[in-house]
């Protein structure tokens, strides 16, 4: 035998998974897949209205209906002290809504009941009584000085939620000013939903003789979950296990802590039941964590040669009714700052502004929840307009403008450092292995032709990932290391 | 509550065509209905508003048939009824009294993988697996009609399941691949 | 979600439906592939007490050409008029149009009576049938002509989701007059992605003499009004001369002025405009491109 046997082999080589063999026997176990003895079936009742004032909510009707175990609404929680949760960003989101709704489809009561048929009933019979308020769903009128307030629980009276800064204003302005070519371009990222093909959803098993939470969960952060579900229901972080089954997809739709979880964890406190809850597609397409949602303007210089001399970059970031994306508290517009990409710019500013507006909270998705994305796609499409402004192949442009190697480990105009790189290189490499100047004359003869043919060409520098925790933290906790002493002192 | 039945199915009366008529044109919130579900006989009293899905979910425990939707759009409950790819969450069990369904449990015939089960395997037909079962049962019912399709049909014929992380490429390449595997037998 | 808690029947004969019908009144339902009513049970967009199983009654899903008409039985699935090869030899239009319905396994399901009963503006069938001016025969309680009506399809739209059905009626059959010599059709369709409702839909079906001059012509739109429509003065137009290319476009934009679109999620309304002319024309072509001429 060849000391390199096939089996050893993994690069190179297909590997089958090993979870497969369930998923295509039908033998996955997703979270409504999952029965515990006496579990009871929640459902929740959504606004329909996107700002609206609440007058009243009856639940009589809902409570008698056949099946129906309880119904929840925002001002039992109050009582609870429950009405409220932390979100990841450091805002806090209302489980139930206490006095107005924000958001169409926002979470307004829970119905538990035996079935899942009955759940939905009991919802159906919940009555409120709204009196619809003016909406905003545009950010940039969420600032005009008439706009309604909408977050009304919060002391400073406006939409603004926060302004984050990065670089050196003056320089860059002065830059920009003594440069020879100046692009300008507003860009509207606009809001994505990750849409897992499996919704969300939980079984909550309290137990009242243990006095402990076991949390069934379709959860891409079951550490983070038990840090924050400890923060909201006061249960120490061991009196609560997080499971998260086989998932059906998450793309970021799976980190954030939704209310409907809250809710099952309070009804089976209160029953004494596990409590299932399983959204369904509109539910999540229509409450759960969006991303993106940035507004943004990009103002770049350069020389004619094509030597990029300042970047300025102003943001406003749509954040909807509750400030709930996944950053760090020393970020909250998380690694939007890696905005210049891959190219060396001797000085840079970048700006953002978080607005709330009457819109699903969210902030969290596929490709980087930390505003990489939208960072990459803002400098991207910059170099793209500066290209066809100067009558420079893109590829050439970025070629001139990558970090040279001799400049490794380097420190960015926004302060990154870039450990190590040969982005000339790789891409020259790039270029050879598609037949980069065969495609250009094809272009050229088939637009001869009246044809239309388009080549693309982008870069990434990415920095991704939630650590390390002297930078990263969940709502102020520091993630990944933290440790719980209990000291039991003995008697003597 | 379910009986599974076994040799007993055989020994229980049959309904007469006319007392079939007669319950039949009596409205009733519930039924009793009698389902053939992967060649195992099954009976239970459902109530009329029971979608077939969760009848198979939660009466049979049947849970490899996913729900992932709620506007017949996704594809991940899709089973055979009478031989035909049918989305389960778009019918109600009541509807299938007396038919044959057929859903992933039953794919595998006595520990063995089909064809397409291998493929799906072999050429990373799935990630997460949640749209596989459906996939899997609406590519079938497509190779027992057409067993040598092309590329294009093949396209068409899973049009209506959505998969969010595989992309189609490998799903379309497993069944091309489970397609030449079962003309060679 | 689920639907709210009715009562089931499945009848096995059309007089025991029709008797169905006539005692619940207006709690009744019937169920035909219920594509389209199931997911509006599920959002309680519809609360039927009573669900009339039309799926157990023989004899519903015939389809067949019978002495120059084709006569499509209302339990036909979209999958038959995809696969049969008379409709796929001889009515190259109503083809087309179950190819573009749903997906195929919607398609397995739903029936041709049920879309034509529902009457979504948005429903290929109604546009296609327009086209190939097709009546619709409607079974009911019996007394005058033994029950049954005819009407043309265009006087069975009322509005949207609105038809002629009078209480206790039954769509039994859609019939087609069969093509004659130099005589095709085609549908053509517009969709944001594989599966969805049209952002516009257009059917033609076109007979020429042996001349080449045009002497039948019937245009149906989808999606661009409040029920499906058709377009009478392109189809007029047409009669009468040599379909060209000049003669096509002015048709084209005939068939436009006609369109009544509002904009939505699915485009703006001059948009959806502008695609009923090009649809028009672009299935005009092909039809033509269909006859054979000596
Ligand atoms: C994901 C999806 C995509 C779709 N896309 C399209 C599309 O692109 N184009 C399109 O045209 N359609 C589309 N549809 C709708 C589909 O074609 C339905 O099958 C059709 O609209 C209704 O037919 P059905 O047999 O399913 O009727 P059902 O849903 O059973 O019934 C519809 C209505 O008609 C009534 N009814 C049914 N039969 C009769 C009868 N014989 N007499 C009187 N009343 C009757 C019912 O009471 C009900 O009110 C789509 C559906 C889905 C789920
Ligand atoms: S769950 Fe049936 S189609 Fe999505
Ligand atoms: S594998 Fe995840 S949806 Fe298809």
């Amino acid at each position: 035998m060849a000391t390199t046997g096939q089996a050893h082999v993994v690069l190179g080589h297909p590997v089958r998974r090993k979870e497969d063999l369930r998923f295509i026997q039908g033998r996955g176990r997703y979270l409504d897949d999952i029965v515990l003895p006496r579990m009871a079936y929640m459902a929740l009742v959504r606004s329909p209205y996107a700002h609206a004032r609440i007058r009243s909510i009856r639940t009589d009707a809902a409570k008698a209906v056949p099946g129906v175990l309880a119904v929840i609404t925002g001002e039992d929680l109050e009582e609870l002290g429950l009405a409220w949760m932390p979100t990841l960003a450091g805002d806090k989101q209302m489980v139930l809504a206490v006095g107005k709704v924000l958001f169409q489809y926002q979470e307004v009561a829970a119905v538990v009941a035996e079935s899942r048929e009955a759940a939905v009933d009991g919802a159906q019979a919940v009555e409120v009584d709204y009196e619809p308020l003016p909406v905003v769903v545009d950010p940039f009128k969420a600032l005009e000085p008439d706009a309604p307030i909408l977050r009304e629980d919060r002391e400073q009276k406006t939409n603004h939620i926060w302004h984050w800064e990065v670089g050196d204003r003056e320089a860059t302005e002065e830059a920009l000013h003594r440069s020879e070519v100046v692009i300008r371009e507003h860009i509207k990222f606009q809001r994505v939903h990750p849409a897992p093909l499996e919704p969300c959803g939980c079984i909550a098993d309290f137990d009242r003789v243990t006095g402990r939470l076991t949390l069934y969960v379709t959860s891409q952060a079951p550490h983070a979950y038990r840090t924050l579900l400890a923060l909201v229901t006061k249960l120490p972080e061991h009196m609560i296990r997080v499971i998260s089954p086989d998932i059906g997809g998450g793309f970021g739709n799976k980190v954030a802590v939704y209310p409907g979880y809250v809710c099952a964890i309070v009804a089976s406190m209160m029953l004494g039941r596990p409590v299932k809850w399983v959204e369904t597609r509109t539910e999540n397409l229509t409450s759960t964590s969006f991303a993106r949602d940035y507004h943004m303007t990009v103002e770049l210089g350069a020389t004619r040669e094509g030597k990029v001399t300042a970047l300025r970059v102003k943001t406003l970031a749509d954040h909807g009714a509750f400030d709930a994306s996944a950053n760090p508290s020393r970020f909250p517009a998380g690694l939007f700052s890696i905005c210049t990409g891959s190219y060396d710019f001797p000085v840079a500013f970048a700006e953002v502004d978080a607005v709330y507006t009457n819109k699903a909270p969210g902030g969290i998705s596929y490709r980087c929840s930390f505003r990489v994305t939208e960072a990459s796609y803002l400098i991207e499409r910059a170099m793209d307009i500066l290209a066809d402004e100067l009558g420079m192949d893109p590829a050439e442009l970025r070629r001139r403008n990558f970090i040279p190697p001799e400049k490794f480990p380097y420190r960015s105009a926004l302060g990154w450092t870039y450990d190590s790189g040969n982005y000339v290189a790789a891409l020259d490499r790039a270029l050879e292995l598609i037949g980069y100047p065969e495609l250009r004359r094809e272009q050229e003869e088939r637009r001869r032709r009246g044809e239309l043919m388009g080549i693309g060409i982008s870069s990434y520098t990415e920095i991704v990932g939630a650590g390390p925790s002297h930078t990263f933290d969940i709502a102020g906790l520091k993630m990944f290391d933290s440790c719980e002493i209990r000291v039991h002192p003995n008697e003597f | 509550m379910p009986a599974r039945k076994g040799k007993r199915a055989t020994a229980a009366p049959r309904r007469t065509a006319a007392r079939k008529a007669v319950e039949a044109v009596q409205p009733a919130a519930r039924q009793r209905i009698r389902v053939t579900v992967n060649g195992h006989p099954y009976e239970a009293d459902v109530e009329a508003r029971t979608l077939l899905v969760y009848f198979l979910r939660d009466t049979l425990g049947l849970t490899g048939t996913h729900v992932g939707c709620d506007t017949t759009s996704c594809g991940a409950c899709t089973v055979l009824l009478n031989g035909e790819a049918v989305k389960s969450c778009t019918l109600f069990a009541v509807q299938a009294d007396e038919a044959e369904i057929l859903t992933v449990e039953g794919l595998a015939k006595d520990g063995e993988l089909h064809p397409l089960q291998k493929a799906f395997w072999e050429d990373h037909g799935l990630q997460c697996g949640f749209c596989t079962p459906g996939m899997l049962m609406t590519a079938y019912a497509f190779l027992m009609e057409n067993p040598h399709p092309s590329e294009e049909e093949i396209r068409v014929a899973i049009s209506g399941n959505l998969c969010r992380c595989t992309g189609y490429m490998n799903i379309v390449k497993a069944i091309q691949h489970a397609a030449q595997e079962m003309a060679a037998r | 979600m689920f639907p709210a808690p009715f009562e089931y029947v499945a009848p096995s004969t059309l007089d025991q439906a029709i008797r169905l019908l006539q005692q619940y009144g207006a709690d009744a339902r019937l169920l035909a592939g219920g594509q389209s009513l199931i997911p509006m049970m599920r959002f309680r967009l519809a609360n039927p007490k009573v669900l009339i199983d039309l799926n157990r009654i023989p004899g519903l899903d015939f389809l067949e050409e019978d002495r120059g008409v084709l006569r499509i039985g209302a339990m036909v699935r979209h999958r038959a008029m995809e696969r049969t090869p008379l409709i796929q030899q001889r009515y190259p239009l109503l083809a087309d149009t179950a190819r573009v319905i749903a997906d195929p396994i919607v398609r397995n399901r739903g029936t041709v009576g049920g879309s034509i009963a529902h009457a979504d503006p948005a429903g290929d069938w109604g546009a296609a049938l327009l086209a190939a001016k097709a009546e619709v025969v409607i079974t009911g309680p019996k007394g005058r002509r033994m029950g049954q009506r005819t009407l043309p399809l265009e006087d069975f739209f009322t509005g949207p989701f609105m038809t002629a059905l009078q209480p206790g009626e039954i769509v039994t059959e859609i019939r087609v007059p069969a093509p004659g010599p130099r005589e095709a059709g085609a549908y053509l369709k517009i969709e944001r992605k594989v599966g969805d409702f049209a952002v516009v839909a257009v059917g033609v079906q076109i007979a020429l003499d042996a001349d080449g001059v045009c002497r039948k012509a019937g245009i149906g739109l989808c999606a661009v009004g409040p029920t499906s429509l058709r377009a009478r003065e392109a189809e007029e137009w047409l009669i009468g001369k040599r379909p060209d290319e000049s003669v096509i476009a002015r048709a084209g934009e005939l068939a436009a002025e006609a369109s009544q679109p509002t904009s939505d999620t699915r485009g703006p309304a001059e948009y959806k405009r502008d695609m009923v002319r090009v649809l028009t024309v672009r299935a005009l072509r092909k039809a033509l491109e269909r006859i054979p001429m000596a």
